[in-house]
């Protein structure tokens, strides 16, 4: 029993925190009456996905994939002698083995790209979605799905 | 409606669930995601191909500067469609629009006025920190543009629309973001111009003596940096300012 916790819920605990998120936010989107609270179950599914991405892209011991400036000035170094026609074999020798950039070290950026710019996207969107709703509270004085249907129901029998 | 709701969101919640032992485990270097070429190949040649030790804002301004563009043009987008939504131009014929009372004290609040006097400016030197060191420190353009907006928006918040929109105009901020699109495409068009691929920024070392293709990518992320923070501060202003006074641009919360 305890094996199976530990390799269905511990071990991938992130992927759970992102699909319980996105069931929230989903269940907000699906079933609640109010426009605003649509949009705020929106923003939690928005949350789940970009926790999902950026939570994929975590190695265990690497650090944020940023290098550091004495690894940056190391590998220019390293670059200068190279140009500059130092024997290979010497070159290996001096210690690029330890110098190299070892892709363990640093987290994936990829997702971080991806989220950066989703991140972004989704503000915009956000503002999108809230001026739609303000210029349905303007023409209709609610915010509640039903009533908005009842009021465009009424209307078509009117007209 | 509730239960339907429900029984969906379990549904899809489970079906994702259920295929947990699939998925990597916690931090596992070798996983689908980590383990692909793609990604190694931003962690070690970056800093071989362009010299920046930020991998995020490489990829972010360099090897996916198309992505980067179209994500830019997309928030301008967001921004003009907000106005067209929400703006309202109640011109008075003759024009002459009676100037909106702004009564001294109406916002005048003495702890929140020297707190923003104090902050706003820390706030948008910090935001152009963070925009121009973007490529050696965390950061880059859509932080700082974010960071830049937002000082516009508390000065709104704290002493009035009015008063933020005497320093930054609607003119001047549609100006702005679009100026910001075209900065970045420019540097695509350049590229294009001297002979290489839209947003192949190698070639710009030709432009600047001394320099050489590695170093002409680390400026021109700079350059494209800086188009995507005006865009973004000038959109992430003109959402707040429509949205807090319902298009009319005046008044406020």
């Amino acid at each position: 029993m305890g094996e199976i916790f530990k390799q269905y819920v511990i071990d991938h605990f992130n992927f759970w925190i992102a699909v319980i998120l996105m069931m929230i936010g989903l269940y907000a989107m699906i079933t609640k009456n109010n426009l605003i609270k649509k949009l705020i179950g929106m923003s939690i599914f928005q949350t789940a996905i970009i926790l999902f991405y950026v939570s994929a892209g975590v190695k265990d011991g690497a650090t944020i994939p940023i290098l550091e400036h004495h690894a940056v000035e190391v590998e220019q170094v390293e670059m200068l002698a190279a140009a500059a026609g130092h024997s290979p074999s010497e070159h290996a020798a001096s210690g690029h083995e330890s110098h190299a950039i070892n892709p363990d070290d640093y987290s994936n950026p990829l997702p971080h790209v991806l989220m950066l710019t989703a991140i972004v996207v989704g503000v915009a969107t956000l503002g999108v979605a809230l001026a739609v709703s303000q210029v349905i509270y303007k023409n209709y004085g609610t915010l509640e799905e039903s009533e908005i249907l009842a009021k465009i129901k009424a209307a078509e029998n009117d007209g | 409606m509730k239960w339907v709701g429900l029984i969906a969101v379990l549904f899809t919640g489970g079906l994702l669930l259920s295929a947990m032992d699939d998925f990597p485990k916690w931090g596992d270097a070798h996983s689908p995601a980590n383990a692909s070429p793609v990604s190694q190949y931003y962690i070690e040649k970056t800093i071989e191909d362009s010299g920046v030790p930020n991998m995020v804002t490489a990829v972010l301004a360099d090897y996916r500067g198309y992505d980067t563009m179209f994500e830019t043009v997309v928030v301008l987008i967001a921004g003009i469609a907000i106005m067209a939504i929400l703006r309202v131009m109640n011109q008075i014929p003759g024009g002459a629009r009676p100037s909106p009372r702004h009564e001294i004290g109406d916002h005048h609040d003495i702890i929140i006025g020297t707190t923003c006097r104090l902050l706003i400016p820390v706030l948008q030197l910090f935001a152009l920190y963070v925009i121009a060191h973007g490529h050696h420190s965390p950061g880059g353009g859509f932080q700082g543009g974010v960071i830049l907006g937002a000082s516009f928006i508390l000065t709104a918040i704290a002493q009035g629309l009015d008063p933020a929109l005497e320093r930054l105009p609607e003119k001047s901020y549609v100006k702005l973001a679009f100026a910001g699109v075209v900065i970045y495409s420019g540097f695509g068009v350049m590229c294009l111009l001297l002979g290489e691929n839209f947003l192949d920024y190698g070639v710009l070392h030709v432009l600047l003596p001394g320099i050489d293709a590695a170093e002409a990518r680390s400026h021109s992320m700079l350059g494209v940096e800086v188009g995507v923070a005006f865009t973004v501060s000038a959109i992430m202003f003109a959402i707040y300012a429509n949205l807090a006074s319902k298009g009319e641009l005046e008044g406020g919360l």
